[in-house]
């Protein structure tokens, strides 16, 4: 029952943030003086009058007022400078985005997750070996070097010398096709590195701490081979603090990583985040700024509460 | 026993040591203090120690590089772009066809320089996209010498300038002028691509709808050209030097064409020695780029030491502010606990759940026209000292109720004194370590910030090292020396700060007393 509370709790105070944090950025863009840049063939004057209409020149509590009205109605505002998102909705556009980003992200946690985690157990296993070694010095290596670079590195040998990929992304809207997976590859190459080497080492530190606890010994005197023990004793015990953070990246894929989308021209989320910044096109940039902040803050909550649930001696809110 | 059988002669006493002084034995170990303690655990480490050493060479690089530099960032070559690293040799491997080659070779055979290096060149026959037999040829070309000759206009005052510094210096920088006319016969009207082409001295023929140089060969397989030089007396030159090109045989050239009633000349200038003739008064000798040039003409190693420069400044700066402000905030909600504590957590949660690129665009709009490094430093700073309250704020939980705190306050120490004199330096430690820690993080954030172009700090005399990779970013396939030394450059930094903060995270740590080896 307690733990429906701490639910609770939890939700309520993360509204709470979320509200404020929402306010704020609203006050903030809306003191900005609303920019129009038109390309020929355009009329500024139309743009200007479906603005107004809008409401986009009234005071701001009664423009607040309005944009939640909308948000009900599922309407987030309209593109005004992004020259090809023009008075289009802007969740709409959203929706279209979505797809690239999430698929790559999706595809690299996959990817990274067991991978990173397999040698993470290799070389807690193997600790102070030269296996361990090796990888530790890799794991030491790929978390330091930045994604920028492990992009750019991967754009030149894989897609450039040895033209396994294309260089960038394919246009279209294919999403599963094998050509579209293949141009997705050099992405989901070079953002796995790093969440790789980040799980490998998150994984050695946490069963090297439990393969040396007293548990561990009565396992073994009580006749498991070592195997045995450490499937079913160790690793158990040290996937409690890991899982929660597995659980978080799956919640985070959906922001995705804005260096990436850029270096690999990804028509997703980040991108279009990006666009709305130079082009100052304010309700792409409410409506995005609210997904990354909801992302940020739903991602630690599920954190939080997945300590519990993956080992229930833990109960989280307790005194 | 009695009283009375104790009863011993006063004289049988004795004064143990009545002619010395007695004194506390003489410590005969040193003491340890914590941070000598930290320095013999952090010695150990092999990795930090060499962490440490890179950082310095790193750091010095940034500072001095752009005081003994003789370029600038603001430094711009029209000519001298994409320009190969000196520390390769300058030379780029080329692969062309016949056309190609024989406009390179003509350079070298003009300017008399190894514009194909070592005038060493491999040729084959090969098939091109039409199954029809071309002459392909692979070489290293010198990207300092291939510039070769361009086309200039220059005011006659320098025009005579330079003819005096020719013949002070010995050197030839002003080449025969071309009549292209003689190309007529097969042009008709001459292409534009060959009228601006300064490198193009020489007879051309059409060949599969392109100008390509009209040469024969000699016994050697050697290419001889016809050059198309204009000769003297057919246009008023006006050239007086007594430097003239070692071509000439019974003719003499002209050297240049009036241009604007003979204020102003058009002439063939050769820009690896007009380079050194316009920047002989600076520190520059000639055309020198250790790292080579960017897409716009710029020095990249200057460049790349700015960038630097201002990165660890930046870093530094905001690490010190916010180990400042995050800890007096930590140490407050810690010290003072309950419901402070809570007000004060709250109001960092909502500032922790702003994601940073929010911050930073919000802030860029509503401060339009500031600086973008004061914006810089205000969003690193909003976003960077809550990490370090939080920290400050579980040392001081750790810390407050311990024995000597108590003893303190019996003394009647105030709170300030024993936040300060006493649980602080107790946690200097680990706060150190983190705000290190910290910093490969800041410096990355800045380099991806001004990549992605949120952040514009390619000004004047600035710009970083995002920025550089930026513009590197179109020639990563064709020219990959723009990108390869910022690239280097951030993976040496992130990679040894990373392990400079884990040296210095074991150093103090105490618990670690003897657990190694």
């Amino acid at each position: 029952m307690y733990m429906f509370k701490y639910i609770l709790k939890r939700l309520g105070l993360m509204i709470m943030t979320f509200l404020i944090i929402f306010l704020i950025s609203f006050v903030l863009i809306k003191r900005l003086p609303i920019v129009i840049n038109v390309t020929i063939g355009q009329d500024k004057e139309i743009i200007e009058a479906t603005l107004i209409a809008r409401g986009y020149y009234d005071p701001i509590p009664v423009q607040l007022i309005n944009y939640i009205k909308r948000i009900f109605q599922g309407d987030f505002g309209v593109g005004v400078n992004l020259p090809e998102y023009r008075n289009k909705p802007v969740w709409d556009v959203f929706v279209e985005k979505l797809p690239p980003t999430v698929l790559i992200n999706v595809y690299s946690t996959i990817f990274s997750v067991p991978l990173g985690i397999a040698l993470g157990i290799f070389a807690a296993l193997k600790k102070n070996k030269w296996q361990d070694h090796v990888i530790s010095t890799g794991v030491m290596v790929f978390i330091s070097v930045p994604s920028i670079v492990t992009a750019f590195l991967v754009q030149y040998i894989f897609c450039f010398k040895l033209k396994w990929f294309p260089l960038t992304m394919k246009a279209g809207f294919d999403y599963f096709s094998p050509s579209m997976f293949r141009s997705m590859m050099p992405a989901v190459i070079a953002m796995s590195f790093g969440s790789i080497a980040g799980y490998a080492r998150f994984t050695r530190a946490e069963l090297t701490e439990v393969l040396t606890s007293d548990f561990m010994l009565l396992a073994r005197t009580k006749g498991l081979t070592r195997g045995q023990a450490t499937l079913h004793h160790a690793l158990k015990n040290a996937m409690v603090p890991i899982f929660p953070s597995i659980v978080g990246e799956f919640i985070s894929v959906l922001s995705g990583s804005l260096i990436i989308e850029k270096i690999y021209s990804i028509p997703g989320v980040g991108g279009l985040y990006l666009d709305s910044i130079s082009y100052q096109d304010y309700d792409f940039f409410m409506m995005l700024s609210c997904f990354y902040i909801l992302i940020g803050l739903v991602a630690a909550i599920v954190i939080d509460l997945s300590y519990g649930f993956i080992d229930p001696r833990i109960r989280m809110g307790a005194k | 026993m009695k009283p009375s059988e104790l009863n011993m002669p006063k004289e049988k006493f004795e004064f143990a040591s009545s002619n010395e002084n007695l004194h506390d034995k003489e410590l005969v170990t040193k003491p340890v203090s914590y941070f000598k303690d930290a320095w013999n655990r952090f010695k150990k480490n092999k990795a930090s120690i060499a962490a440490t050493i890179v950082i310095g060479i790193l750091a010095l690089y940034a500072i001095i590089a752009p005081i003994i530099s003789p370029y600038s960032v603001a430094y711009k070559d029209a000519y001298y772009t994409f320009t190969e690293p000196m520390i390769f040799g300058g030379n780029r491997q080329k692969k062309g066809n016949e056309a190609t080659f024989l406009s390179d070779y003509a350079i070298s055979l003009e300017t008399n320089r190894d514009v194909i290096v070592k005038g060493k060149y491999d040729s084959y026959i090969t098939e091109d996209a039409y199954k029809k037999k071309i002459r392909m040829y692979e070489y290293k070309i010198d990207t300092y010498y291939s510039v070769g000759v361009v086309y200039m206009t220059l005011p006659a005052e320098k025009y005579q300038a330079i003819q005096e510094y020719q013949d002070a210096n010995n050197v030839q920088i002003i080449y025969p002028w071309t009549d292209m006319s003689k190309n007529k016969i097969q042009f008709g009207e001459i292409p534009p691509q060959i009228e601006t082409d300064g490198n193009i001295w020489y007879q051309l023929k059409m060949s599969n709808g392109k100008p390509v140089a009209d040469v024969t060969y000699d016994t050697n397989g050697k290419p001889v050209y016809t050059d198309v030089y204009a000769l003297y007396g057919s246009i008023e030159d006006g050239y007086t030097s007594k430097m003239r090109y070692e071509g000439e045989g019974n003719y003499q050239y002209a050297y240049a064409t009036p241009v604007q009633n003979g204020n102003a000349y058009k002439v063939r200038i050769d820009y690896y020695n007009y380079y050194r003739y316009i920047h002989a008064d600076e520190r520059i000798d000639k055309p020198f780029f250790l790292f080579g040039t960017t897409n716009s003409g710029q020095d990249i190693f200057t460049c790349l030491a700015s960038g630097a420069r201002f990165s660890f400044f930046l870093a530094i700066s905001v690490a010190t502010v916010n180990m400042i402000v995050g800890a007096i905030y930590g140490a407050i909600e810690g010290y003072y606990g309950g419901k402070i504590d809570i007000i004060m957590e709250r109001i960092v949660e909502i500032l922790n759940a702003v994601p940073f690129m929010i911050v930073i665009t919000l802030l860029k709009y509503n401060m339009e026209g500031t600086s973008q490094v004061l914006i810089l430093f205000i969003a690193f700073f909003l976003t960077g000292w809550i990490g370090m309250a939080g920290r400050t704020r579980m040392q001081f939980y750790r810390f407050k109720n311990q024995e000597y705190v108590l003893a303190a306050r019996t003394l009647g120490a105030s709170d300030f004194r024993i936040m300060f004199k006493h649980i602080f330096p107790n946690s200097l430690g680990t706060l150190i370590t983190s705000s290190v820690l910290v910093i490969p993080g800041m410096i990355f954030s800045e380099t991806s910030l001004s990549y992605l172009g949120i952040i514009n700090l390619n000004s004047g005399n600035l710009t970083s090292v995002g920025t550089l990779l930026a513009n590197g970013q179109p020639y990563l396939v064709t020219y990959p020396h723009i990108i390869l030394f910022p690239s280097i450059y951030i993976c040496l930094l992130m990679l040894s700060f990373n392990l400079f903060g884990n040296g210095l995270r074991d150093a103090f740590n105490p618990s670690l007393r003897g657990a190694e080896d």
